[in-house]
């Protein structure tokens, strides 16, 4: 069975799940315990947070762990809201976030605060310049997705950052959920104030995740109760989890340099092969992609009939994002790239992981071919 | 040197067939319920099957049961959700004084949002009468939330009566059962609660996980926004090795659950007549009578629970004063403060909680440990005083 499914979850790898067992069984005290379990368990879980945190190359006392990409990006946008709101309700962010940024702008605009949507270029690209013009003197947040889920494509994240660095009172987020693992950003250099990250995108275990906080940055706190979390994020933390979140980090940016060549070399080896197959449109940039997500159109088929055939060959790709698959609409996100409707309701998206193969995706596209084939027949 | 573990209530080591489930479902069942392949529909078959094992535990139903991240996540949703959701119906809410800090500060929080709360108190055994309940009720009160048992002092609270109040009413009553659950057997057909909290890693199972019972038709706003997981209520990639381990740990725990009952009482019974045949002198803080097996707060008059603890881990000894998630400071415990006009007293507490892998030895072991610590104290004042450097 081949897994090209990666933007909706990753596997976990197993020595990130030894590093799970083993702290679930050698560190079971509750980090905020005085005793030795506890002192031990808040040990490993500094290690965890000074592991992540040289690799993200922020400082420790940056990172608030959470139980995942929804929560982080919950916690980014509307604990910047809440906090700030005297200053002013206005916010910006783009027609193509995922959903859990969407709906959270969605909750605060039923609450009184006014949003702007910043467009998107035919390849999903959004214009600094449009981000900039969408500023007023009331904005308190921009909120930016860095690599989007569906299509892959990488927002100029540095230079709106740049930019935004003449507005000191206005805070820059971005969801950087599918960068993580394999196009991680430097946020002191794109000047973000606050990025998500969720770990079982990257071969960590689901129910953990990060927050990057800069320093200086105060949010409101959406779980409240102890102090865990500098107040930030109440509730006892999931110390086995965030141990596996940090392996799984440090794992992925260790291969990361020579996975990251050869996975874009396999992406534009698939585009091309897809655009050599008739009828097909090609959603995602080649120049301005991640380098796991390739998302493509055939209009006139229907994706699931597309999806069945591929599975009966042991392929496995998904349509759309996995937290808005159940509602068979098109998608939001390439209509908002301006694809015509059977564009948006035909596309299937394929992502590979750090470990896809070149045989796995020749596999693949063969058995695209063979299915195209039959079903023009 | 022998080593003892006496926190169970902070948290609990994770039983080893919970955590084989979670390493096995984390490789075998690793994607995403929400995608429609294979991969997708085998972790929600997953996720489902573990869903309704954990709601057959109180007798829900499985479309009752939000999987959350754990105790304050559930606790900080059905307060806030639940007031958020039924504001045009009022804007007052009642709780008690020795709730969770998950509890207590959430209200603060819904105080500073323009909600009434009233904080009911106590009595020196840690008990809220129904009566007291009763009273405080308003037209305008929407919400009642009180925990089942204590985390510090362990009292039980009469839930069955003070859920039926609120019913009567028709106001929602939500509990708090984090300590209670897997030790004291509740049926949501029987009891009405509308809400119930309930953490895993306080059951032997894996951390990060929790889950809120909604009583079918509650209106809930939810905390988080984004997929539709969870029926809305909680959005985020649903953690299926997590959930299937914590349900896991809740069967085995509710197989276990009247052997562990008396188990647990046993040491409890066994560590106190320990103390008496030590000659050690203390106070027991709460009640004798309903009260959870595993947790017992004690105060040895005169000593300083700070450098008591320290001692205790020194000779191998994990315990608490007050609840963990006072962050790793020792803070006066809001409980003992709200039990008892003694300042000195929480001063001079700590709580121990037993739980699996605890033996009869263990206590006897505690036992003569304090006996030392307690020794060293008095013969400290004594030397002071002798020295005439009495602070």
């Amino acid at each position: 069975m081949v897994y090209l499914d990666n933007s909706a979850t990753t596997q976990p790898w197993d020595t990130v799940m030894e590093a799970y067992q083993q702290a679930s069984y050698q560190y079971f005290g509750n980090p905020s315990s005085l005793h030795r379990l506890g002192t031990e368990a808040e040990t490993l879980l500094r290690k965890a947070r000074e592991s992540m945190a040289s690799l993200l190359k922020i400082k420790p006392e940056e990172l608030v762990f959470t139980s995942g990409g929804t929560e982080g990006n919950n916690l980014a946008i509307k604990g910047t809201a809440m906090k700030h709101m005297n200053r002013g309700k206005h916010l910006v962010t783009s027609t193509i976030e995922h959903p859990s940024v969407k709906e959270a702008f969605c909750q605060l605009e039923a609450a009184g605060f006014t949003v702007t949507y910043v467009p998107v270029n035919r390849e999903g690209l959004v214009d600094p310049d449009d981000v900039l013009d969408a500023i007023r003197d009331d904005t308190i947040l921009v909120s930016i997705i860095h690599v989007n889920n569906e299509i892959g494509s990488v927002q100029p994240i540095k230079e709106i950052g740049e930019r935004l660095a003449a507005y000191p009172k206005l805070y820059f987020h971005t969801d950087h959920v599918q960068g993580a693992g394999l196009l991680p950003l430097d946020f002191k250099e794109a000047k973000i104030d606050l990025a998500t990250i969720s770990g079982h995108k990257f071969h960590g275990l689901k129910g953990t995740g990060a927050l990057y906080v800069r320093e200086g940055v105060i949010l409101s706190p959406l779980f409240h109760g102890g102090g865990q979390e500098r107040t930030v994020r109440a509730g006892t933390e999931n110390v086995p989890g965030i141990t596996a979140m940090a392996k799984a980090l440090r794992l992925s940016r260790e291969r990361l340099e020579y996975d990251q060549t050869r996975l874009i070399t396999l992406k534009n080896k698939l585009i091309n092969d897809l655009e050599g197959v008739e009828g097909t449109v090609i959603n995602t940039s080649k120049e301005h992609s991640a380098p796991h997500i390739i998302n493509v159109s055939f209009p006139g088929l229907k994706p699931e009939v597309l999806i069945q055939a591929l599975t009966k060959r042991q392929y496995h790709v998904s349509t759309k994002s996995a937290c808005s698959s159940k509602l068979e609409e098109p998608s939001a996100v390439l209509l908002a790239l301006g694809a015509k409707k059977e564009q948006a309701e035909s596309a299937i998206r394929i992502s590979y992981s750090i470990d896809t193969t070149e045989e796995e995706v020749k596999g693949f596209m063969n058995a695209i071919k063979e299915i195209v084939a039959e079903i023009k027949l | 040197m022998r080593e003892v573990y006496a926190d169970h209530a902070a948290t609990t080591p994770i039983h080893p067939d919970a955590a084989q489930v979670v390493l096995e479902v984390s490789m075998d069942y690793f994607g995403n319920p929400s995608s429609i392949h294979q991969f997708g529909r085998q972790a929600r078959k997953q996720l489902d099957e573990s869903r309704e094992k954990l709601a057959a535990t109180i007798g829900a139903a499985g479309d009752e049961i939000v999987l959350t991240s754990g105790g304050t996540e559930s606790d900080n949703l059905a307060i806030i959700g639940y007031a958020e959701a039924h504001r045009d119906k009022g804007s007052h809410i009642i709780t008690t004084t020795i709730e969770h800090h998950a509890v207590l500060h959430t209200c603060q929080l819904l105080e500073e949002k323009g909600f009434n709360v009233t904080y009911l108190p106590v009595n020196d055994e840690g008990f809220l009468s129904p009566e007291a309940l009763e009273a405080a009720i308003t037209d305008d009160t929407i919400l009642v939330t009180i925990m089942h048992g204590n985390n510090e002092v362990g009292s039980i609270q009469p839930l069955r009566e003070l859920a039926r109040i609120a019913e009567n009413h028709g106001i929602a009553f939500h509990v708090d059962a984090v300590q209670t659950y897997g030790l004291i057997p509740i049926d949501v057909k029987e009891i009405p609660v509308t809400m119930l909290s309930v953490s895993s890693h306080k059951i032997n199972g894996p951390n990060g996980i929790g889950f809120l019972y909604v009583r079918r038709g509650t209106n809930l706003a939810s905390l988080l926004r984004g997929g539709e997981q969870e029926r809305k209520r909680r959005p985020g990639t649903e953690s299926v090795a997590a959930a299937a381990g914590f349900a896991k740990a809740a069967e085995l725990a509710a197989v276990e659950q009247e052997e562990k009952f008396a188990a647990y009482q046993q040491l409890k019974d066994h560590f106190l007549a320990s103390l008496r045949r030590e000659g050690v002198h203390f106070i027991r803080n709460g009640s004798e009578a309903d009260s959870l097996p595993h947790i017992v707060n004690l105060c040895f008059p005169g000593t300083q629970v700070e450098s008591f603890l320290v001692q205790l881990d020194l000779a191998g000894i994990a315990a608490a004063s007050g609840s963990a998630c006072t962050a790793g400071s020792v803070e006066p415990s809001h409980v003992l403060e709200a039990m008892y006009s003694d300042h000195n007293r929480s001063l001079s507490s700590v709580r121990f909680s037993f739980g699996k892998g605890n033996t009869l030895g263990d206590t006897e072991y505690i036992a003569a440990e304090i006996k030392k610590i307690t020794d060293k104290t008095v013969m400290r004042k004594e030397g002071r005083e002798n020295n005439g450097t009495k602070k």
